[in-house]
């Protein structure tokens, strides 16, 4: 359709733009890397699941859920820590890491994320793991899928759907709890008290789950994520990668040949048995590919193999290709660990752990108290009929704590200045006022600042101080405008 | 050109072309894609028939939903309205002086009057109420008819030296110079005692002969120590606050020529409820007094000439 070429020759054959997916029907394997990623699975599906159940005291004033976005109240609580809009910097900086931390383990491990951890592939193995237990292995789930529509059939497949739409329902369900208290809304949910924007959002995610998970799986890593194709440009011939070592398999020949002929062939049996436990449907003797998400279950299947037959193991193996080269001239294999000694994973590393570290600190030494004063613009002052001058503020005081706290606040700089309030009467008007800042919010006053007659414009400062045994302080500095002295 | 081959690297098939040694391999896309792409003409043309989408010559396709953005606009604006309606009740139902017993209720009407204001009154007294040269300052605690929430609602009602309105606020100063009622060197004395008596100048001999004037003249309105009558909407002549300026020339002119400033009476074109909005605005900037029953008689009876 999109093809450039004007006009086809009548005898070349039509080219194919549009290919139908061909299904992956993946044996069981089990070996040292398919029981890691059980533990995996089950690691992360446990994190998901469980962590919106967990609850940690705040005191009567913040939600105890221990980890809670709350897009309402626009707070993030996790654990110990409470973060507020303005300090959005650490969700950031947490982000930053996370992307950095993705880089890190492409440079230490390859493509580990997308084998082990990533939602894609735990769902997609999950599912995969339904599809075995409700069809069969690989040959089964072959003949159904070839077998013409019947009963049975669609028994089959209507069974394991709905098991598909019951996992995707619980998906999406459970990651609404990360943003309002979690049994509350259970309970809401199918009270039909929720919000709306509850009920889309499990709507939306089931369906992801249902459709990326049940149906679009590898072909989600082959055409849609991105991080595949940044991961073609991490990837050197120093990085961690599942690969054939060709030097040794080829030429590929059965048992019996080889039997016949020793020299002839190489250790590759060409069993396909690599080919048919691999979850995206790829033959990694063909090398590294955009496909191949290094699960290393295809190491898993040709080391039992080669046990089999009596050939050592990690013919199919983790391997640089660097690695790959030096064994294949006859050097002893390197140690796996010696690819830590990569300095692009330092430079990762040291990345990482700085932004780690710089936010440790930011959030070791933040202040839960806040002053910001903002001077009226028009008028920018007022005189008075006895002829001393008052100018306007809005002044925000925050307390971020989870319990109503006093402050304090006094004025200086400009001398004989007093101030009030809209919430006070003006006849108090005081050089320091106190006020009770309600828990983790935000209070704004209405300031007036006099000054007396002939006093010129300046500098006027808000300090701020907490009543409190931290004695927590900040203070704002801003213009105080006067009329030209006559 | 359709040189097609197999790619010995990929084992895929070339798409034919070559350009300087560059082939392409022919990859097809996943035949889902072609699908994703028939929906999404599939969703373009169910727009184009539910939303207004293809302009003609006087007017577009209006689509069978019917929506516009000028309906939208509108049902929010009917929304915003009937949001307000109770509030508006609840004011017009409350004499002013009682607003600052519901702070909610006072809050409300701050804001409201906030917006009025920027509507009805900056035209005037400025987008920040400071005012200008006859136009007073509302930010200020010197009130020429009160300045507690009755009265400003009362000046805001019937205006001020308005015709028609036999409640407005209204006085008149006379054209002492103009009129012949005084000539120029008394103008004089009398600028120097008021002056003097507002702290700008040290008491003469001029400003001596000016007080004997003032009490003559002036302290029916003003009083005899100056301080002003808020009745007659006459100012306080001692504060630092000079509407139309407090230096000699201006307060010559001032006498000469007399000075009154008006302002419409917005009873007639606001509803109540926005009216005591202004009023609790107003007296929300800074200069507001407190509500005394003995100030809440209006001035309005006073219109004859004083």
């Amino acid at each position: 359709m999109n093809s450039p070429e004007p006009i086809q020759p009548p005898e070349a054959p039509q080219a194919v733009l549009y290919a139908k997916r061909e299904p992956v029907f993946n044996r069981r394997i089990d070996g040292p890397f398919r029981r890691f990623k059980w533990f995996v699975m089950v690691v992360t599906l446990a994190v998901y699941y469980v962590t919106p159940w967990l609850r940690w005291d705040r005191g009567p004033y913040a939600p105890d859920q221990a980890v809670l976005i709350d897009l309402a109240h626009r707070r993030f609580y996790m654990f110990g820590i409470e973060i507020w809009p303005h300090e959005f910097y650490f969700v950031a900086g947490l982000l930053i890491m996370a992307g950095i931390g993705l880089f890190l383990l492409t440079s230490v491990v390859g493509r580990a994320w997308c084998g082990y951890a990533c939602p894609q592939t735990v769902w997609t193995d999950l599912f995969q793991h339904i599809d075995r237990f409700i069809d069969g292995d690989r040959n089964a789930r072959f003949r159904l899928h070839k077998a013409p529509w019947g009963p049975a059939k669609i028994t089959r497949r209507l069974l394991k759907w709905s098991i598909y739409l019951v996992i995707s329902f619980l998906t999406g369900g459970a990651w609404i709890l990360y943003f309002a208290d979690a049994p509350t809304l259970l309970r809401d949910f199918f009270a039909g008290d929720a919000a709306g924007v509850a009920y889309a959002t499990v709507a939306v995610l089931t369906f992801t789950t249902f459709w990326l998970g049940g149906f679009m799986r590898e072909q989600v890593c082959i055409y849609m994520c991105p991080w595949p194709r940044i991961q073609t440009a991490m990837l050197d011939e120093k990085s961690l990668i599942v690969t054939y070592k060709d030097w040794r398999g080829e030429p590929r020949g059965s048992v019996k040949k080889a039997e016949k002929e020793p020299d002839k062939f190489g250790d590759c049996i060409d069993c396909g048995q690599c080919v048919a436990v691999c979850p995206t449907g790829i033959d990694i003797r063909e090398g590294t590919q955009i496909g191949c998400i290094t699960c290393a279950l295809c190491i898993d299947a040709c080391d039992r193999v080669m046990k089999d037959i009596g050939r050592p193991r990690g013919l199919i193996d983790y391997a640089t290709l660097e690695d790959c080269k030096a064994e294949a001239a006859g050097k002893p294999p390197v140690p796996v660990w010696q690819t830590l000694r990569h300095p692009r994973t330092m430079v990762y590393f040291a990345i990482w752990a700085g932004i780690g570290l710089a936010l440790l600190f930011a959030l070791g030494t933040r202040s839960r108290t806040d002053i910001s004063v903002a001077q009226d613009r028009n008028p920018p002052f007022m005189l008075m009929s006895d002829g001393s001058v008052r100018n306007g503020y809005t002044v925000k005081l925050r307390n971020m704590e989870s319990r109503p706290r006093q402050m304090e606040i006094a004025i200086a700089g400009i001398p004989g200045a007093r101030m009030w309030t809209d919430d006070m009467p003006h006849q108090n008007a005081a050089s320091t006022i106190r006020r009770t800042i309600a828990a983790d919010a935000v209070e704004n006053l209405r300031a007036y600042v006099i000054a007396p007659r002939g006093t010129a414009s300046g500098h006027v400062t808000f300090n701020l101080r907490s009543l409190d045994e931290k004695g927590e302080s900040d203070s704002s500095e801003t213009r105080f405008e006067a009329p030209e002295a006559q | 050109m359709a040189d097609k081959r197999i790619d010995s690297e990929t084992g895929v098939e070339t798409v034919g072309h070559e350009w300087d040694g560059i082939e392409e391999l022919n990859n097809p896309l996943p035949r889902w894609w072609l699908w994703t792409f028939y929906a999404c003409i599939a969703f373009a043309i169910g727009y184009v028939v539910v939303y207004p989408a293809i302009p003609l010559l006087d007017k577009g396709t209006e689509g069978i939903w019917g929506w516009t953005s000028r309906g939208q606009l509108a049902a929010e604006m009917k929304k915003e309205e009937d949001r307000k309606a109770p509030i508006l009740a609840a004011l017009a139902a409350r004499p002013v002086e009682e607003l600052p017993r519901d702070a909610e209720l006072m809050r409300t009407a701050v804001a409201g009057g906030r917006a009025a204001f920027k509507v009805n009154c900056v035209q005037c007294h400025g987008a920040g109420a400071a005012g200008s040269k006859g136009f007073p300052n509302l930010n200020d605690d010197d009130w020429l008819w009160g300045g507690d929430l009755k009265s400003i609602e009362t000046t805001l009602i019937h205006g001020i030296r308005q015709p028609g309105d036999d409640q407005t606020r209204f006085s008149q100063m006379p054209a002492f110079g103009r009129d012949g009622i005084l000539d120029s060197t008394q103008i004089q004395y009398l600028v120097s005692h008021v002056r003097s008596i507002s702290g700008q100048e040290q008491t003469g001999p001029s400003a001596q002969r000016g007080s004997t004037i003032f009490a003559e003249q002036c302290a029916s309105c003003h009083g005899p120590d100056g301080k002003g009558n808020r009745a007659f909407g006459a100012p306080d002549l001692t504060d630092a606050i000079w509407l139309y300026g407090g230096s000699r020339a201006d307060i010559t002119q001032t006498i000469t020529n007399s000075r009154f400033g008006v302002m419409p009476a917005w009873g007639q074109k606001l509803d109540a409820g926005t009216i005591k909005m202004l009023a609790a605005y107003v007296h929300s900037l800074g200069g507001g007094e407190d509500f005394v029953e003995a100030a809440a008689q209006p001035a309005a009876e006073v219109n004859e000439q004083p």
